[in-house]
């Protein structure tokens, strides 16, 4: 679709669902994403510009893949957690067959910042981030707490589960070429401790620094849930620990801002449920080990011929950052 | 390896240069970060052709040692790695932990040095 008929059929589609609205304007694309396509614009009409975002499969044509669990249930998934006082975006409205944009939809545009080195780095956020690791344990609590009895339609996915699904898209990313005997190692060792079912609760799945909005008083909302689903509440404490999210500031686990304890203490005091800092360990190093994999998988989409950039086979190459990040995490116990 | 001039690394420095000299400040957006991207990958290529040789010998010689036999350096890895996941391995092995150390090390300092964990895991 040529990109003056899409801009046409998304004002079409917004004066169809969004009432009072007249047309739209300043349309700009934020990201070229594998797995989505990220539009930025506003809806004109009677009162002022409301700053809006699309969210749409690549081209509005779904894609069918086994984490991820498809923008219309991603849509119904912010709605709920946003009606239940998740810091989440409000959905305005799901594309519909007729509107013949595809798989999408579209949420308010919330102002701020999601570049990490900014937030780590620029004055303007200098107050907000020694308060940044408790908030997002705040945060994190409060997607654990959203009802799942309202959540039907996500998947579970269990802690053996988790470490199988790493261990097959190892096996199809590295064993057939060269193993890897640092995450041989991690796998084991991971193997040997992974956590029983117990508390099981929503989690957002992609819980860290660059995907939430942060203004100069703090967090504002969290993006991408694409790959949410039942699960440990630990992973999204965990996940925003790995190194890769620290973006340099190795000292500070969370984020690149913060102490874990800080997490963990906010986390404790909203959710009432007491921290295992071992539990959270295993997730790190689990994250860590599933990062590296996943970065050798974008290699892969490139050299099988799918979609071809100079990025992802340099992303490829980065699965030896996670191999150090395990190496610090597995050498010294 | 060719010995006359213009060696591959000096080929391959020209066209770094390029990238980050000339195509980077003429273009911005999308193609000024994959011309950083594009000129980090050259960079990376060279390291890993200066140090290849260096690294692929002390791999092999550590393989051997905690093997306790010689062979293919390739297949002394896979053999490694089965009985790490094979159970075949102490993971508390103080010898097997500097290896993995190591290696990680090696990989990282060729493909990307600057990154937190290297100089970390280096003891820096």
């Amino acid at each position: 679709m040529a990109e003056a008929e899409f801009e046409a059929a998304l004002a079409a589609a917004t004066r169809r669902h969004l009432e009072g609205t007249t047309g739209i304007a300043d349309l700009r694309r934020l990201s070229a994403g594998a797995s989505q396509e990220t539009w930025s614009f506003d809806a004109a009409g009677t009162g002022a510009p409301q700053p809006l975002i699309l969210r749409r499969a690549p081209g509005g044509v779904p894609e069918n893949r086994s984490t991820a669990i498809g923008q219309v249930r991603e849509a119904r998934l912010i709605q709920i957690c946003h009606d239940h006082g998740v810091k989440a975006p409000n959905v305005r409205y799901v594309l519909e067959e007729e509107d013949g944009l595809g798989v999408g939809f579209v949420m308010d545009r919330v102002a701020g910042e999601t570049l990490a080195p900014r937030i780590l780095r620029d004055d303007l956020y200098a107050e907000a981030r020694p308060k940044l690791a408790g908030q997002c344990g705040e945060v994190a609590a409060s997607i654990h707490a959203v009802p799942m009895g309202e959540l039907d339609f996500l998947p579970e996915i269990t802690p053996e589960q988790q470490w199988r699904n790493t261990w097959e898209a190892y096996e199809k990313f590295f064993l057939q070429w060269s193993p890897s005997p640092v995450f041989d190692y991690a796998f084991r060792w991971l193997k040997e401790r992974v956590p029983a079912r117990d508390r099981v609760t929503l989690v957002h799945g992609d819980f860290r620094n660059g995907n939430i909005i942060f203004g100069p008083e703090g967090v504002r909302v969290v993006l991408d849930w694409e790959i949410a689903h039942f699960g440990d509440p630990m992973e999204d404490l965990a996940w925003i620990c790995v190194n890769s999210w620290r973006f340099g500031n190795i000292d500070r686990p969370v984020g690149g801002f913060g102490r874990r304890e800080e997490l963990f203490e906010a986390y404790e005091r909203a959710s009432g449920v007491p921290v295992d800092p071992e539990r959270v360990k295993f997730w790190e190093i689990f994250g860590s080990l599933r990062w590296g994999v996943t970065c050798r998988g974008m290699a892969f989409t490139h050299l099988t011929g799918h979609d071809r950039s100079v990025e992802r086979p340099a992303i490829g190459r980065r699965s030896s950052e996670c191999e150090a990040d395990l190496m610090i995490l597995l050498g010294r116990r | 390896m060719r010995a006359d001039r213009p060696t591959a690394d000096e080929l391959l420095e020209a066209v770094e240069e390029f990238l980050r000299e000339k195509v980077m400040p003429a273009v911005s957006g999308h193609l000024n970060f994959h011309s950083r991207v594009a000129a980090n990958v050259i960079a990376a290529v060279r390291r890993e052709v200066a140090r290849s040789p260096e690294i692929e010998q002390a791999q092999h010689a550590r393989l051997a040692g905690l093997l306790g036999h010689d062979g293919d350096p390739r297949a002394l890895n896979r053999e490694l790695c089965e009985q790490i996941r094979n159970g075949g391995r102490d993971l508390d092995d103080a010898a097997l932990l500097e290896h993995l150390r190591l290696v990680a090390l090696e990989n990282l300092g060729v493909d990307n040095p600057r990154y937190s964990a290297y100089a970390k895991l280096n003891g820096e």
